[in-house]
């Protein structure tokens, strides 16, 4: 039961990042070129977070390397059925099947 | 504009596949804290309590080599930063929102949820509360109940990696990036989060590039001239004539 007490302490230093600027007085009453730059954190974070995912890779001992694989292939394919059909769920069947089929042939 | 039930439709059609996938990999958790020693309240407390995904995997791997509580507690904090971005960026949908609500919302504000929730806010032009609901839904749902799932069950499961689900994750955030690429500004703010991102995350990290990305992207999109259309669109905005933050 005591890492019960672990997991209090950290949801303790995780909250804050999450609630802070949404709870702040005044966040919501910025500057437009503030208010313009928090419009385009958006799509600079979600990229961003897709790119880091699929093209570094750490191994085991900690040491991260650039990869190219069919993963990169597979978003790619996802972001063009969505720009394509405007709906995530089949750019995102395609990116399985493409990545499960892969792996299967040895290539990832 | 769309209505509100148009809307959350195809919330939910983008949500499924976001729900299967949190789903399958809370089953590998459960597996792991399993292996790692943890009792089933412990590791249902990390998922509901802290709610942290990358950071319980981390969390468990320390736990296992011994590494003292305050390493894991810095490492949770670090990894999670990058929702200072997420919260900031919301900030402006909840203009006029009680704090108590602020404080609710807050706790389900995720990858998944925000990369959901902030399309959707903008197809309406408004905050909408239970629109937000079930984009926090469809990640902690099935990330705290298939924890369980996996405690109990999970060695009777294939590995996701090997169906290929890892890739629904990435897939899911760049395909929803794409429905916030509205403009050149936003292009830039993607394509640079992604050069950024990969070169600070083999330099240092995976959770500072991410950072370094999501910050370094819309600062330099602001240099980006903005077209004559758009140049009005924010000035009507700041005459009362446009809803949107």
């Amino acid at each position: 039961m005591e890492l019960v007490a672990l997991a209090v302490l950290m949801a303790a230093v995780t909250y804050p990042s999450r609630a802070v600027p949404l709870i702040l007085p005044g966040f919501d009453r910025l500057p437009p070129i503030v208010d313009e730059y928090l419009r385009l954190i958006g799509p600079g974070i979600l990229a961003s977070l897709a790119a880091v995912n699929v093209l570094v890779i750490t191994d085991a001992s900690g040491d991260r390397r650039f990869h190219l694989g069919p993963e990169l292939l597979a978003v790619l394919v996802c972001v063009a059925v969505v720009a394509w059909r405007r709906s995530l769920l089949p750019g995102l069947v395609c990116a399985v099947v493409l990545v499960a089929a892969a792996r299967w042939l040895g290539a990832a | 504009m769309p209505d509100v039930a148009a809307v959350r439709r195809r919330l939910i059609s983008d949500g499924i596949g976001i729900g299967v996938s949190a789903g399958a990999f809370a089953l590998v958790y459960g597996l792991a804290a399993r292996q790692a020693g943890l009792s089933p309240i412990e590791g249902l407390a990390m998922s509901a309590i802290a709610f942290a995904g990358a950071a319980q995997f981390a969390a468990i791997g320390l736990l296992v080599q011994g590494v003292p509580w305050l390493g894991i507690i810095v490492l949770t904090a670090l990894l999670n930063a990058r929702h200072l971005l997420y919260s900031a960026s919301l900030a402006p949908w909840f203009t006029g929102r009680s704090r108590r609500e602020r404080a609710a919302a807050s706790y389900i504000l995720t990858d998944e949820a925000f990369a959901l929730a902030l399309p959707a806010f903008r197809a309406l032009g408004r905050y909408d509360r239970q629109t937000y609901l079930i984009a926090g839904m469809f990640v902690f749902v099935p990330w705290v109940s298939a924890t369980m799932l996996g405690m109990l069950f999970g060695e009777l499961l294939p590995d996701p990696t090997t169906l290929g689900l890892d890739i629904v994750f990435p897939a899911a955030m760049a395909g929803l990036a794409v429905a916030l690429v509205v403009d050149r500004r936003a292009a830039t703010a993607a394509v640079v989060g992604v050069v950024v991102g990969v070169v600070v995350a083999l330099a240092v990290g995976p959770s500072v590039g991410i950072l370094a990305g999501g910050l370094a992207g819309p600062a330099v999109a602001l240099m980006v001239r903005e077209t004559p259309a758009q140049v009005s669109a924010a000035e009507a905005a700041q005459t009362g004539s446009a809803g949107l933050p």
